[in-house]
């Protein structure tokens, strides 16, 4: 077995809420295991506040986990606090492309400078014609134009911006490129063009992907693996085609009837209604998709149910996952 | 084919600018859109394309610094330029509903939800002041809000995106208007909350016989919902057709790359392509066509004004010289 580029094991992160005395906590994540191997794509998706933001940071270590451990090319990188991991050299290794362009660029620095930040702190590399060249390289590899290097934010269009904020995070040579929703700011055409660029750097420069987004069209595009996350949990990994064809836990049924589909137009399709469960200290022994479930029982808040096998590279954490595939499609 | 009777809203040969420090904004040109009795028509656009000006100004709204060039806009054969302002009051709310983006600051935040809709209900209709509670619940009921006694009772922060939307929907239908107008309803929320909410505006268009105005960036959702949809370019409306003739035979090279840089649920990385240059700055001097700079299509003819309506089928118009 090779060594995954990325490994985590039970990784959780929790917030205190409310009145401090009661205690009270906010399960975030919650016992997440993931691998990402190497020149790998894995999607992670999910519906806004069940966690995957909060994984992305955790993963790339911009914040500490309350618990659990993270490899990252075999090695511990929980041995180091974030605050000290943020000066070692392996903070290089994992680079974030943020999801609001126009939000992530210091709007004070020329492109040029917000490229060579993170090659000076993290690389060292102070030498102003190595500097200059690794900054030209980068852009050239996302393809903006050197005119644009000596320009600010403002006068840049939100394609532009987005290219300078890969062009920042490949400046580096990350092993790994955390994309956090980086398109979800950018119009169809424009974000057609990044993702044809992201496919493109991934062949050219042999990197992981990990790709959060809550659009499956966009995820499915780029990614060999997808990851589904319903209140800080994963319900269902399974490799991409499979994941869309063949789901198998309720939730991700759900998920992907809900992608508009011009072709389904006049299909009935099984939909999801209500709120989740609170993520407050959640009850151990339930499943976290209860109440909401069209198929939950007395069994569902008995145990909760854990990530198992259902297929080749599938897995889901259902306790009725043979019922469900039987009864797939039906509203 | 559609009654010959008149529709329930037609925009006609609408131009409108924009006056601004940096120049004159052509934000609409010669904008031509019908909605009949009972259908929804979807308003597909990038940003900047002039969808939500229109919206606005079918509504009767123009910001201050807006000038109509020329044109109607006649909503019941009302228009909706030149009538007065109390007319106009009366109109929107009763007869069009709007619901926003953001439902959260589309609601008023330190009242609860249930009066709001209370306020709606005695500025619009004959109702009488007791039973103005139990109406309120019925709205909140009809779009399927879970306990509507307690959620009336609710202020939005209590409430979640897709339940804020809802409250939204319940308060622009509880007069049962003619005419919604939505305006990228569903932004900001869930794919799956989207599918409830997309579900509940087509079932009330249906069941009421509610006509509807979508305006999206998601050409994947006004295909699923749509009848017929209008593909917006810098402020022209470039193609109109009945939804399934636009996704499989686009005749404006614009629609035809929209639709090829849109993911679908079966494209792969190679199908999609992107559209080459950007929009036109709509303060400069524009050409006839205003996708020529960005067109492979283009010849001289199409530099000439005006540019025609090519009719391609009896509900299918687009605006090229050289159609696909």
């Amino acid at each position: 077995m090779n060594t995954p580029r990325l490994e985590a094991r039970a990784l959780a992160k929790r917030y205190p809420v409310g009145n401090r005395r009661k205690g009270a906590m906010l399960h975030a994540v919650d016992d997440v295991d993931l691998v990402i191997q190497a020149g790998e794509s894995v999607g992670l998706v999910g519906e806004s506040g069940c966690g995957k933001s909060t994984l992305a940071r955790l993963l790339a270590r911009l914040i500490d986990p309350t618990s659990g451990t993270i490899f990252l090319d075999g090695e511990d990188t929980t041995a180091l606090s974030q605050a000290a991991f943020v000066a070692s050299p392996d903070r290089a290794r994992i680079q974030v492309v943020f999801q609001d362009p126009t939000e992530s660029l210091n709007p004070s620095f020329r492109v040029f400078r917000s490229i060579a930040d993170p090659i000076t702190r993290l690389l060292s590399i102070r030498d102003p014609a190595e500097l200059s060249d690794r900054v030209h390289r980068a852009a050239d590899l996302v393809g903006l134009p050197r005119e644009l290097i000596q320009r600010y934010p403002h006068q840049l269009s939100g394609g532009q911006r987005a290219r300078v904020g890969i062009a920042r995070a490949i400046a580096v040579e990350p092993s790994l490129l955390i994309l956090d929703e980086p398109t979800s700011a950018l119009d169809v055409s424009v974000q057609a063009v990044i993702l044809r660029l992201l496919a493109d750097l991934r062949e050219r420069l042999g990197m992981s992907y990990l790709f959060v987004s809550h659009d499956l069209n966009v995820v499915r595009l780029l990614c060999s693996r997808i990851v589904v996350m319903y209140l800080g949990r994963v319900v269902e990994v399974a490799p991409t085609e499979q994941l869309f064809t063949a789901p198998r836990h309720p939730y991700t049924q759900a998920l992907v009837a809900a992608i508009p589909d011009p072709a389904r137009r006049d299909e009935k399709r099984p939909r999801l209604d209500g709120s989740p469960r609170s993520p407050v200290d959640p009850d151990p022994d339930t499943c976290r998709f209860f109440g909401r479930c069209p198929i939950g029982t007395e069994r569902c808040t008995q145990s909760a149910p854990t990530l198992e096998p259902v297929g080749d590279e599938h897995f889901a954490a259902c306790h009725f996952t043979t019922v469900v595939s039987t009864e797939r499609g039906d509203p | 084919m559609k009654a010959p009777a008149t529709p329930l809203l037609s925009i006609e040969d609408l131009s409108l600018v924009f006056r601004t420090r940096h120049g004159t904004v052509r934000a609409l040109e010669n904008v031509d859109l019908t909605v009949e009795r009972g259908e929804i028509v979807g308003v597909v656009g990038e940003s900047g394309s002039g969808k939500s000006v229109m919206a606005y100004a079918a509504l009767g709204l123009q910001d201050a610094a807006a000038q109509v060039l020329g044109g109607r806009i006649l909503f019941e054969g009302l228009d909706m330029l030149a009538a007065a302002p109390d007319v106009l009051a009366a109109t929107r709310g009763r007869e069009i509903a709007m619901i926003f983006q953001s439902p959260r600051t589309a609601l008023n935040p330190i009242r609860k939800v249930g009066h709001q809709i209370a306020d709606v209900l005695l500025e619009h209709t004959a109702v009488r002041r007791s039973d103005l509670r139990q109406r309120a619940i019925e709205a909140l009921a009809r779009v399927r809000i879970p306990d509507p006694e307690r959620r009336y009772e609710a202020y939005p922060f209590e409430l979640s995106g897709g339940m804020c939307q809802r409250v939204m929907i319940a308060m622009a239908l509880a007069c049962s208007p003619s005419l919604l107008i939505a305006d990228e309803p569903t932004t900001g929320l869930d794919v799956t909350t989207q599918a409830v909410i997309m579900d509940l505006v087509r079932e009330m268009s249906r069941e009421a016989r509610m006509s509807t105005l979508l305006i999206t960036h998601d050409l994947g959702l006004a295909g699923e919902y749509c009848d017929r949809i209008a593909v917006m370019h810098a402020g022209h409306i470039v193609e109109v057709a009945p939804t399934v003739e636009l996704l499989q035979r686009p005749a404006h090279p614009y629609t035809r790359q929209l639709l090829a840089s849109t993911p679908t649920p079966r494209s792969s990385i190679d199908q999609l392509v992107s559209i080459p240059g950007q929009l036109p700055d709509l303060r400069s001097d524009l050409p006839a066509c205003r996708f020529s700079a960005r067109c492979e299509r283009h010849v001289s003819a199409c530099d000439e004004r005006p540019l025609p309506w090519t009719v391609i089928s009896p509900q299918h118009a687009v605006r090229c010289r050289v159609p696909l």
